[in-house]
């Protein structure tokens, strides 16, 4: 018989319900995985369908939590039914090697979603732009408000790092699908906001467009290759790619310019005591 | 002159030094509510420009006044460049403002020499002093660090800094003595030296630290963690062997952590000692490679570059050439070879020889199971035995074996401003390091 296991889509729900399922022995292709949160229907689910008694816990790698963790915060609505067949065949099906097997099918699946979140929790983390809003009156904190629009439900694995970094800020992170404050004391978490909610201009952006304009180099013009770690879809919430077109456009003439430039013929050595000793040192080695 | 304008300038003139890692630093954290930052595990890039490469650090010079009259350099004294001067405490705040809205993962200051070397030092320690002990910033810093500093100036930029470099700029002093006369290999080698040596009492310290039980921590000196350099390709006429001879010297008596390879890219304010010349990218490209190859894979130069063949082959990647000069060690049974072995065949990286290693444990592998660890098959497969794939060995004694891998015809780029076009997967790989 058919067991529905209908879950909020968070590794926590999955990791309980996975728990009580494995303990009764249920196969995974006797399960059938709902998300709860994108299913209109309040099927109460039938609390004693099970026909054994359960046993004892099951132990699984801390590998294998870390690997569930990531797998669950991605949006493909097959995760949790293949990590829970994954899972049975490292505990009942004894497949204790699994782990170590990265060209198993399973393995490899869930590799490359666990692969897919990491990578945009590392995005996260580098695209987020915070702005200042304003200043705590009673104990002086600034406070600091960001829109970010991750492609998985990442917010709470990507959080911990902002607060070991920003600690000594107020700072909240506004996702559509999940939203995170810090107040110095601890994280609380929110459900998702618009992006109307959020700041969408900070004063220093312009001096970051300067140094992102000063700092690129026209004569080694690499358009794909930014690109491919800066992907178009996080263009719309960073500062700085607004002038990224004309950055490309003016590469050209500015280099033609360079090359069009006269050469410098070489100036005279300064009287300088230090600039001295150096040609000295040179002309006795 | 308003901030605005200091920044175009300093950061202008700060581009063309390649480093710009923010990962290998020791870890710390803000947690303690106490200033501000984070360092530790992965760098962090937190935007890319269009020239494809990322922005990590603020990476600005304190002043691009020099007294130096290095020719590629756009900062030399021959150069009718804008001069501008930022004050520590505007770096400072730079700093913080850019950091805290997640901008940057910290700062890489380095400076035109003024006055003296010891006196440029001073300068480019006070900020990050300020940094460090007024603001608490746990963040990174890079410092560049003038070879012709006092040892005990040097030191101390080491205590505030998490990466701190010298530019050997170019592979003999011959080079120097014609491009920047004021720039001593020797010199510079002493002072990289002396900062290894800091780096190793300084790791010394911390794993005794560690072993003293039941007492309260002693907390060891800080020093930096790793140091770094820059070569520049392409000024001179140096072969790829000189340069990799050099790198590899480095990696080994000063234990370096990285080289950059910066193609010398033509700048405003030419100089007629180096006219201008289009940036050799995918040299620069090829280096990287071989560099990976001598790091991770057990390369040795002589093995990349004999004697006959003093640079790269620009149209394959360097292991690929290795591997079509030293065809009698393949095929290679991926189920069987040692992970040396493994390391040598094409289109293996690092990452997948511990993947095929750990696998293989458990069943025969196949072409299959290759194709899903994302194993490029189509560059793999004249090289390798698996369970099911034996390579034609007419093939592999072919001479139209270096054919199979050319990139398909391209025409012949005299456009200054096209430089040849890196695939995708090139760039990948340029990035990730795996060959």
């Amino acid at each position: 018989m058919t067991i529905t296991a209908q879950i909020q889509p968070t590794f926590e729900a999955w990791r309980s319900k996975a728990r009580e399922l494995l303990r009764h022995g249920v196969a995974p292709e006797n399960v059938d995985w709902v998300d709860a949160s994108q299913t209109a229907s309040l099927l109460a689910e039938e609390p004693s369908c099970y026909q054994t008694t359960p046993n004892a816990s099951v132990k699984v790698p801390a590998d294998f939590l870390r690997l569930a963790a990531n797998v669950c915060a991605h949006t493909d609505e097959r995760r949790f039914d293949i990590l829970y067949r994954l899972l049975h065949r490292l505990t009942i099906g004894g497949e204790k090697h699994l782990l170590s097997m990265p060209s198993d099918r399973d393995m490899h699946q869930c590799n490359a979603w666990a692969r897919a979140v990491s990578r945009d929790i590392h995005k996260m983390h580098a695209f987020v732009r915070f702005r200042l809003v304003g200043l705590n009156e009673s104990n002086g904190r600034e406070q600091f408000v960001a829109w970010f629009e991750p492609e998985y439900r990442i917010t709470r694995l990507a959080a911990p790092f902002f607060e070991k970094r920003f600690a000594s800020m107020d700072w909240s992170i506004l996702t559509p699908d999940a939203c995170v404050s810090w107040d110095g004391e601890k994280l609380t978490f929110m459900p998702g906001m618009s992006r109307h909610d959020a700041p969408s201009a900070d004063a220093h952006d312009d001096l970051w467009r300067t140094y992102y304009r000063s700092i690129f180099n026209p004569a080694r013009l690499k358009v794909q290759a930014m690109q491919s770690e800066m992907p178009m879809k996080y263009w719309k919430n960073l500062p700085e790619a607004t002038i990224i077109h004309d950055l490309i456009g003016s590469s050209e003439k500015r280099v033609c310019t360079m090359i069009a430039t006269p050469e410098r013929p070489v100036k005279p050595m300064p009287d300088n005591a230090y600039l001295r000793t150096l040609h000295q040192r040179r002309t006795k080695s | 002159m308003d901030l605005t304008r200091k920044l175009e300038i300093l950061a202008d003139a700060a581009k063309y030094d390649a480093s710009c890692a923010s990962s290998g630093a020791a870890r710390k954290d803000s947690r303690d509510g106490k200033g501000i930052g984070s360092t530790g595990g992965m760098g962090i890039c937190h935007s890319y420009t269009p020239d494809g490469r990322c922005v990590s650090l603020l990476k600005v010079l304190l002043t691009n006044a020099c007294l130096y009259d290095c020719h590629y350099c756009i900062n030399r004294r021959s150069s009718n460049v804008q001069r501008a001067r930022f004050t520590p405490e505007e770096v400072v705040q730079l700093t913080l403002d850019f950091y805290k809205r997640n901008y940057i993962e910290g700062l890489f200051l380095s400076s035109g020499i003024v006055r003296s070397a010891d006196h440029t030092m001073e300068q480019v320690i006070e900020v990050a002093r300020q940094l460090r002990e007024v603001h608490h910033f746990r963040g990174y810093i890079h410092l560049k660090t003038i070879p012709e500093a006092s040892q005990a100036l040097i030191d101390k930029a080491g205590r505030y800094a998490d990466r701190i470099s010298i530019n050997i700029e170019l592979p003999s002093q011959q080079s120097l003595d014609r491009l920047a006369p004021e720039k001593n290999l020797t010199n510079t080698k002493q002072a990289m030296h002396g900062i290894r040596q800091r780096i190793d009492e300084s790791l010394e310290a911390k794993k005794a630290a560690r072993q003293i039980l039941n007492r309260p921590r002693v907390k060891a000196p800080a020093f930096a963690t790793g140091q770094s350099t820059q070569m520049i390709v392409g000024a001179d006429d140096s072969s790829d062997a000189l340069v990799l001879h050099r790198a590899d010297e480095l990696y080994r008596e000063v234990r370096l952590r990285r080289v950059y390879y910066s193609g010398f890219s033509p700048i405003p304010e030419p100089s007629v000692l180096l006219p201008i010349k289009p940036p050799p990218l995918v040299r620069e490209h090829r280096l990287y490679q071989a560099d990976w190859l001598l790091r991770f894979y057990g390369f040795d130069v002589g093995e990349l570059l004999p004697k006959e063949e003093p640079n790269l082959d620009l149209d394959l990647d360097p292991k690929l050439a290795w591997a079509l000069r030293n065809r009698a060690v393949f095929p290679v049974d991926i189920n069987r070879a040692s992970q040396e072995l493994l390391w040598r065949i094409p289109g293996l990286g690092t990452v997948n020889v511990a993947r095929i290693l750990a696998a293989r444990r458990w069943s025969r592998l196949t072409l299959a199971d290759l194709q899903r660890m994302r194993v490029n098959l189509k560059k793999v497969m004249p090289f390798i035995v698996a369970a099911d794939h034996r390579p034609r060995i007419a093939l592999l004694e072919s001479t139209h074996l270096r054919q199979h891998f050319l990139p398909g015809p391209r025409q012949l780029e005299l456009n200054f401003n096209a430089p040849p076009p890196t695939t995708p997967a090139d760039a990948a790989m340029a990035l990730s390091g795996q060959l």
